[in-house]
């Protein structure tokens, strides 16, 4: 499909977007499964915080929810760092938007567009745009220290783990438990961080919300179908790459664009 | 695992004939070394092992030191439960040197100790109570004349073994609690190169202390330690593992203010502030004032004695603690809600502000007028209407 074509019934002074395929499908499914867990470990964290009042005057035997209520915690904490021990795995197999040198900003390409987003997005001091197909480099950095806090609550939630499990695999991080001074000081860390997640989120749809609203590039779809709707230029500069591109061949070269 | 030398001294009679002289039978005995071999989880063959042991071995020479605590430690280990633990610990085993329960004082006593520290140089076990000042010189505790520090880091010298009883010891419990005035300094943290035993609790229970002692007497070597050197017989579980009230935690049923009917039914304490789950001991199981009750069976939730930091850790009576640096009584969610709502806000205001500074850019732009599209093909009327 040319632009031409599917750009035949508007202004030829329409500006003319480019469909560009951003989110593999694999980046997608991380990306879902990933929010997925945080909700689930958020609600089941919280509700181990501060369990409700559900029921009383009644015997321990015909209950069990608040065992059930933690199973799920740790169930979702095994799907969760494995999944996440994927998305490190794509960084490297990905496509140039997935892959992992982009969420450190050690070019100076990528710490000028930090900047630039801070002037232009977060301040909103300046208007040009940004040459970012994939995520900005701001974004990409946030997502570095997003990841960060994921290993922190791995560690620390296995850690107190260990403890109640003979698996080997909790028993990995139970060396955290003395590092911290102990488990009441682990659980309390390992509680703040949960409002790291929280508060992440609401940065995260908002911004979502803001560059779809602003830019139309499809931003919020792209995480559904993969697609973003980019300016033809915007391929030619940064926004197509940070780094050179690795030898490796494009997945399905020749495939076309699904209709 | 260490293995120590054997601590046997020359001459005089065994442990076991110091106890018969007493007139223990031996039916107490054998009681007595099967209890001990319970507690720390020997198989049943290891009774003989600890007969055995009390049978052949002598006395053991114990270098007992107090530094900056309140002796509940002595006072937990002299009311243990049975009387030969008090017998072959206090009167036989030895303690060549302890400042609460010897009879010599001044010149005397510190003589005593030298001597045992010079006579057995490398056999006898250094048994510390309390936490070691480093502030100003370690003027807030001195013995002799001379500072906490010295006289341990001396008397390790020629040890065998450390064993640091209590949260003082292993922790600095109370006295190292912010702003810790006196710097007080567990134990570990001013030894190096001997093999330390951190008994914790505060204090620990006796059957601990006189369980960890028959160990060491027995076999000749460190108990298995886990990684804050603790004996992990007596410190692999949490007292919430080993709780008679975790049904009613699994069952979601929690004793929500002291006084009410929950409290009544005995439902558990964790929303009372319980750190149960977070300490590793033995009180479940043991128990203490022979094994007649512990303080969850009293009604009252775990403080977590036997973790480091349990006074920094308060309040007692709430699971999440206060938040160090931000006021006494603020915690985690408190903080996090402050910021969760500073963020909507912040997202808020920048809505308004993206919606002035970039309404240019927001909405239509030139030539992308939908109305220059042609008029969508006729779809609605083509769908069949449902009866």
């Amino acid at each position: 499909m040319t632009p031409e074509a599917s750009t035949v019934v508007l202004s030829t002074a329409a500006p003319v977007f480019k469909r560009v395929y951003v989110w593999e499908l694999p980046v997608r499914v991380y990306h879902w499964l990933n929010a997925l867990c945080v909700l689930v470990l958020t609600v089941t964290g919280i509700l181990i915080a501060h369990p409700p009042a559900l029921a009383s005057a009644t015997e321990a035997s015909f209950s069990y929810w608040f065992g059930v209520n933690r199973f799920i915690h740790f169930a979702a904490a095994y799907v969760f760092f494995f999944n996440f021990a994927f998305r490190i795995y794509w960084g490297f197999v990905g496509n140039q938007f997935s892959d992992w040198r982009n969420f450190l900003p050690l070019r100076r390409a990528q710490f000028r567009q930090v900047w630039s987003v801070l002037q232009v997005d977060v301040l909103q001091a300046k208007n040009r745009p940004i040459e970012a197909i994939g995520h900005n480099a701001l974004a990409s950095f946030t997502y570095f220290a997003m990841f960060l806090v994921f290993l922190f609550q791995v560690v620390s939630g296995f850690a107190m783990y260990a403890s109640m499990s003979k698996a080997w695999f909790p028993q990995l991080f139970a060396w955290a438990v003395p590092l911290f001074g102990g488990d009441f000081s682990l659980r309390q860390w390992h509680y703040l961080a949960m409002w790291f997640f929280i508060v992440f989120t609401i940065v995260h749809v908002y911004l979502v919300f803001y560059h779809d609203y602003v830019e139309g590039h499809g931003v919020m779809s792209s995480m559904v179908g993969g697609w973003k709707f980019v300016h033809p230029e915007m391929l030619k500069g940064n926004g197509r790459s940070w780094f050179p591109l690795s030898p490796r061949p494009p997945r399905n070269p020749a495939k076309p664009p699904p209709h | 695992m260490n293995v120590l030398e054997s601590p046997t001294r020359t001459g005089g009679p065994t442990i076991w004939e110091e106890i018969r002289a007493r007139g223990v039978s031996r039916r107490d005995f054998i009681k007595f070394c099967t209890w001990m071999s319970a507690y720390l989880g020997l198989e049943s063959s290891g009774v003989a092992d600890v007969v055995k042991a009390l049978e052949t071995k002598r006395r053991m020479p114990v270098v007992w030191l107090h530094f900056q605590e309140c002796t509940c430690c002595s006072e937990s280990f002299i009311r243990s439960s049975h009387p030969i633990v008090a017998d072959i610990l206090l009167d036989k085993v030895s303690l060549d040197y302890t400042e609460t329960l010897q009879a010599a004082a001044g010149f005397q006593a510190e003589e005593c100790m030298h001597r045992t520290m010079k006579e057995s140089r490398g056999e006898y076990l250094l048994m510390v109570e309390g936490s070691v000042p480093m502030a100003d010189d370690g003027a807030y505790c001195c013995i002799g004349g001379r500072s906490a520090l010295e006289i341990v880091q001396e008397a390790a010298e020629g040890a065998k073994a450390v064993v640091a009883w209590g949260n003082c010891a292993c922790a600095g419990c109370v006295q190292a609690a912010k702003p810790n005035p006196t710097q007080a300094t567990p134990i570990h943290k001013v030894i190096t190169g001997k093999p330390i035993i951190n008994v914790q609790g505060c204090p620990p229970i006796a059957e601990v202390m006189a369980g960890v002692v028959v160990y060491l007497l027995t076999f000749d070597r460190i108990p298995q330690l886990d990684a804050l050197g603790r004996p992990e017989a007596f410190y692999s579980r949490r007292v919430h593992d080993t709780c008679y009230r975790r049904p009613y935690y699994d069952a979601g049923l929690f004793v929500e203010s002291f006084g009410d009917e929950n409290a009544r039914h005995g439902y558990c304490l964790y929303k009372m502030g319980c750190r149960g789950p977070t300490t590793y001991n033995s009180c479940g199981i043991i128990r203490w004032n022979n094994g007649v009750s512990y303080p969850i069976q009293s009604g009252h939730g775990c403080i977590g004695c036997s973790e480091a930091g349990f006074w920094d850790n308060g309040p007692f009576y709430q699971r999440l603690a206060s938040f160090p640096g931000f006021g006494i009584e603020t915690t985690a969610d408190q903080i996090g809600l402050a910021v969760g709502a500073a963020t909507i806000a912040g997202a808020a205001a920048h809505a308004v502000l993206t919606n002035v500074r970039k309404h240019h850019e927001i909405g239509e732009q030139p030539g992308e007028s939908a109305s220059l599209a042609p008029p969508p093909a006729v779809a609605e009327s083509d769908e069949p209407t449902k009866e």
